[in-house]
């Protein structure tokens, strides 16, 4: 088994009503299995999934990024800083 | 005082004070940069903004936007600091400090900064205006695996 944390930001955090969830997956997944697995539970994530932006240990990554035991992922919206 | 060239913070930031973050003796001229939480947006009357960010990352991809920066002009040092928080209509949001020998490239420097911030920088604000509150979103396509763990490290 995998094990990692899931962080939300800004619209997508709003939507989940969570900032911090832990996770629990197979080998072999990956961040697609990963936002699969939330909108089951997390229904609010539904209608932002092909808005997301994903990053898995503070660096940009995709929805075929394959996880590692212990990996921070993060999810949120584009970025609209300055 | 913080002497971190990159920075996210929850407090009150002023131009004077992250310009001398960058100032050295080799240093003969500082482009600084200062974003303002404007109070009129897409005909909208802004009240405040309510910035978030994810500092762990944000940190990080402040200090890559300068080694891009340092690899294209011949700048001595930046400092970017983005403030996160409430903030009032005519506050400080980020300001941007580049010190060089020489102004040449500076102020392209300071221009590119910006814009990518705007493109990498896990931050994002709310707009509270009269009657409603909105979640700014940029429409940059995600950065995927551009910024990669071996160039954060210097």
């Amino acid at each position: 088994m995998l094990r990692g944390t899931v962080k939300l930001f800004a619209s997508v955090r709003e939507a989940a009503g969570r900032s911090v969830i832990e996770w629990e997956l197979t080998n072999g997944a990956t961040v697609e299995t990963l936002v699969a697995h939330l909108q089951e539970t997390l229904p609010g994530l539904d209608e932002r999934s092909d808005h997301m932006w994903i990053a898995v240990n503070r660096q940009y990554a995709t929805l075929k990024t394959a996880l590692q035991d212990g990996d921070e992922v993060a999810l949120f919206p584009p970025v609209s800083g300055g | 005082m913080s002497h971190k060239l990159f920075e996210i913070t929850t407090l009150p930031i002023s131009v004077d004070e992250v310009s001398h973050r960058v100032t050295s003796p080799a240093v003969g001229a500082v482009v600084s940069f200062a974003g303002i939480v404007r109070g009129i947006n897409n005909g909208r009357q802004v009240r405040y903004l309510e910035y978030e960010a994810f500092p762990e990352m944000a940190e990080p991809m402040l200090a890559q936007i300068a080694k891009e920066i340092k690899a294209r002009w011949p700048v001595d040092k930046v400092a970017i600091v983005h403030r996160v928080g409430r903030q009032e209509i005519g506050e400080t949001s980020v300001i941007i400090a580049i010190a060089s020998g020489h102004r040449q490239g500076a102020f392209e420097a300071g221009r590119y900064a910006i814009d990518r911030i705007k493109e990498i920088v896990p931050v994002w604000k709310k707009e509270y205006f009269e009657g409603g509150e909105v979640w700014i979103e940029g429409p940059e396509k995600p950065p995927e695996s551009e910024v990669t763990r071996s160039d954060l490290t210097e």
